[in-house]
């Protein structure tokens, strides 16, 4: 059985039949140099002006994005460097936001929540700047992380339309508009995140409908996946099939696969792009116990459905811890599929037919 | 003739100066949140940040001048988190928000604080009249908190309408007290649980001799609950009608009121600013509704907490309560 759609991301010189196409969700700790950076840039008395800003954070992304690659990663990112929160980057591109000022999260945590204040229009184009930069930079190809259209309208404050459902579906009409103009510069990947889904899942349909506005129009062979991450799948799932994407990406070594049997009943018929890393946790995880855990996934799908990707963004570990976990996950990947051309590993029901 | 007051339900958004000083000194981690015995530059941005929030309130011409408590790091749950007894542990979702606070789980006997008293008495000192003390309600608290040492539901809820007795009753003089139950809408008591948390709101109610409010958001009581409310003794009851008008006008037609309602017209989580002539239609609409409206007082304010919205939109809220009431008062009249 082959799967065209995740097989156009295998390298020419990948060394095992098998493919477990290795990735990340986006964001990566930014090098300490580039925080300095931004602080003389947001100092009106420094001269260190646009043109430094700018150059600072090119290096940036391609520093990180070389970085990704020497780990091993089959497709890479430039683990967001040009990206501040991820509600605010894309509402500073929107027509029709605005910015009132930071709100609390959670003690001293804030963010600067915006304001949609009038019906959001496209203006000039979010990411295809930033895709071109990086898949210049890059040998392996790229994906794209954007903000669902979902989770930029719960993350706000609506001023402007009757309900966050209307709102979200001309958020989506947008966020397609801008799919289109990277797929035209070259993007074949692309990954929409929606954190506010878990915390809302009775609005599954919503997103589900996001995503058809999201896709409508896209080639075949462009690759969207969801990710959805820290909320109890049961409420989502198997719903979620419905959706027009080729792969979900999940959160489960956070919660220890505790959630895993969700996915086994009914079949899960898209891909899976499994998180076997904990985001959230400093210490690294050995190769032995990665590969444990991508084993797991193979519980609910075929090797030729199963993508591997940690958790969520890596942004709040460590750089190096982030580096080791990236290195490792590739590392317990290539054995899986070692073991597998071996047929070492019973897939039991899963097995196909032509292995019999 | 009706009296219409402007107030709100308290727990403000620091002053943006306060929110960036006071995360400086304090730092951004679980174990950096407010325990109670802060001192130094630490009680002094407090302190500072306070009087401005008061001198806010006045300027806008509110008329019951709460506190702030900008010092509730963990919202609703402050009074038990800066608790002897009490252990902090995770960070948990605050209701159906993208908020959090950590878990407070009770461990020992709810003896008296004072944290809250303290926090009043500051602010009496600038505050001549209309003072606005702000609590949980007990039923809020026990649902917001977990028991590790009190073993029965019942018991853990009287618990903690004693000791916030105990609170209430160390106040210094204030003109009102205002009581948050948003659980009794977002987890409402069952059958028995219902009378015990209106037992619960009473004991508190009785503690101080201002002027009582209860107000629940985030929608409407069910029937039951909303009945059971009406024995406690308290002078008023709110009514969020930001998010639910139709269940809020029918417990009150079917129902009635004490003798002063309170009005959440104004949204305490959009930045969308009310005109003061919507929040007196608003006032006029609900009026319409009701076979007979004679109420001695009706508080205007927002649905909800306020530390949700940016300092500047906080204040504008502010503002469009203040000049409402006024045109209440005036068309009343």
């Amino acid at each position: 059985m082959t799967n065209e759609n995740r097989d156009q991301f295998r390298p020419e010189d990948h060394p095992n039949d098998h493919f477990l196409l290795t990735t990340v969700v986006g964001s990566y700790p930014k090098p300490k140099w580039l925080n300095r950076a931004k602080e003389l840039y947001e100092d009106d008395d420094h001269e260190f002006d646009d043109e430094d800003w700018n150059e600072a954070t090119d290096d940036a992304a391609r520093l990180i994005t070389a970085e990704h690659e020497r780990a091993g990663l089959d497709v890479v990112v430039d683990g967001e460097m040009r990206r501040t929160e991820m509600v605010e980057f894309f509402a500073h591109r929107i027509e029709g936001y605005e910015f009132n000022g930071p709100v609390k999260v959670w003690g001293h945590n804030y963010f600067d929540k915006p304001s949609v204040v009038s019906e959001v229009e496209y203006d000039e184009s979010w990411l295809v700047d930033e895709y071109e930069f990086t898949a210049g930079a890059a040998t392996r190809p790229v994906k794209v992380p954007i903000t669902g259209p979902y989770t930029l309208a719960n993350w706000s404050f609506n001023e402007a339309y009757s309900d966050e459902e209307a709102l979200a579906y001309d958020l989506a009409d947008l966020v397609n508009e801008e799919i289109e103009k990277l797929v035209e510069a070259g993007a074949r990947y692309v990954q929409i995140d929606e954190p506010a889904l878990a915390t809302t899942p009775d609005d599954h349909a919503i997103v589900g409908e996001c995503l058809e506005r999201i896709v409508d129009g896209l080639p075949e062979d462009v690759r969207v996946g969801l990710h959805v991450c820290y909320g109890d799948y049961s409420r989502i799932y198997p719903e979620i099939l419905e959706f027009p994407v080729q792969e979900f990406d999940l959160e489960l070594a956070n919660g220890d696969y505790e959630q895993l049997d969700v996915f086994k009943d009914p079949e899960f018929t898209k891909d899976l792009a499994l998180g076997v890393t904990d985001a959230h946790v400093a210490e690294v995880e050995s190769v032995e116990e990665i590969e444990a855990n991508i084993r797991k996934g193979l519980e609910v799908v075929p090797p030729e459905q199963l993508v591997i990707s940690p958790d969520c963004g890596v942004k709040l570990l460590p750089r190096e811890v982030a580096y080791e976990k990236m290195a490792n996950m590739v590392e317990a990947a290539r054995n899986v599929e070692e073991d597998l051309d071996a047929g070492e590993i019973d897939l039991g029901e899963r097995a196909t037919p032509a292995d019999d | 003739m009706t009296d219409y007051v402007s107030t709100t339900p308290g727990l403000f958004p620091l002053p943006d100066w306060a929110k960036e000083d006071l995360s400086d000194l304090k730092g951004h981690q679980k174990g950096d949140l407010i325990g109670g015995d802060e001192d130094g530059e630490i009680a002094a941005a407090y302190e500072e940040a306070r009087g401005e929030v008061i001198d806010r309130q006045r300027e806008a011409g509110i008329d019951r001048i709460a506190e702030g408590q900008l010092r509730w790091d963990d919202m609703l749950a402050h009074p038990l988190a800066v608790h002897d007894a009490v252990e902090t542990r995770g960070i948990v979702r605050y209701y159906d928000n993208n908020n959090f606070y950590r878990e407070p789980v009770v461990s020992g006997d709810l003896d008296f604080s004072g944290d809250v008293a303290s926090e009043l008495e500051a602010a009496s000192d600038r505050v001549e009249e209309g003072l606005q003390a702000v609590l949980p309600g007990p039923y809020s608290l026990a649902d917001l908190a977990t028991d590790e040492h009190y073993g029965d539901e019942a018991e853990f809820l009287a618990a903690i309408a004693d000791f916030l007795a105990g609170e209430a009753e160390a106040f210094p003089d204030h003109e009102t007290l205002f009581l948050l139950e948003p659980s009794l809408v977002e987890s409402p008591p069952e059958d028995g649980e219902d009378e015990r948390a209106s037992e619960a709101i009473d004991e508190v109610a009785s503690a101080t001799d201002s002027e009582v409010v209860v107000q629940p958001y985030w929608g409407a009581l069910e029937e039951k609950v909303y009945a059971h409310l009406l024995d406690a003794d308290v002078d008023a009851v709110g009514f969020d009608f930001v998010s639910d008008r139709e269940d809020n006008v029918y417990n009150l037609q079917e129902y009635g009121a004490p003798g002063s309602i309170s009005l959440g017209l104004a949204d305490g989580q959009n930045t969308l600013v009310e005109e003061p002539e919507t929040i007196r239609e608003r006032v006029e609409w609900i009026d319409d509704q009701l076979p007979v409206s004679a109420f001695e007082t009706v508080y205007l304010t927002t649905n909800t907490e306020t530390f949700y919205l940016p300092y500047a939109k906080f204040e504008a809220k502010l503002e469009a309560l203040g000049e409402a009431a006024e045109l209440a008062e005036v068309k009343a009249a």
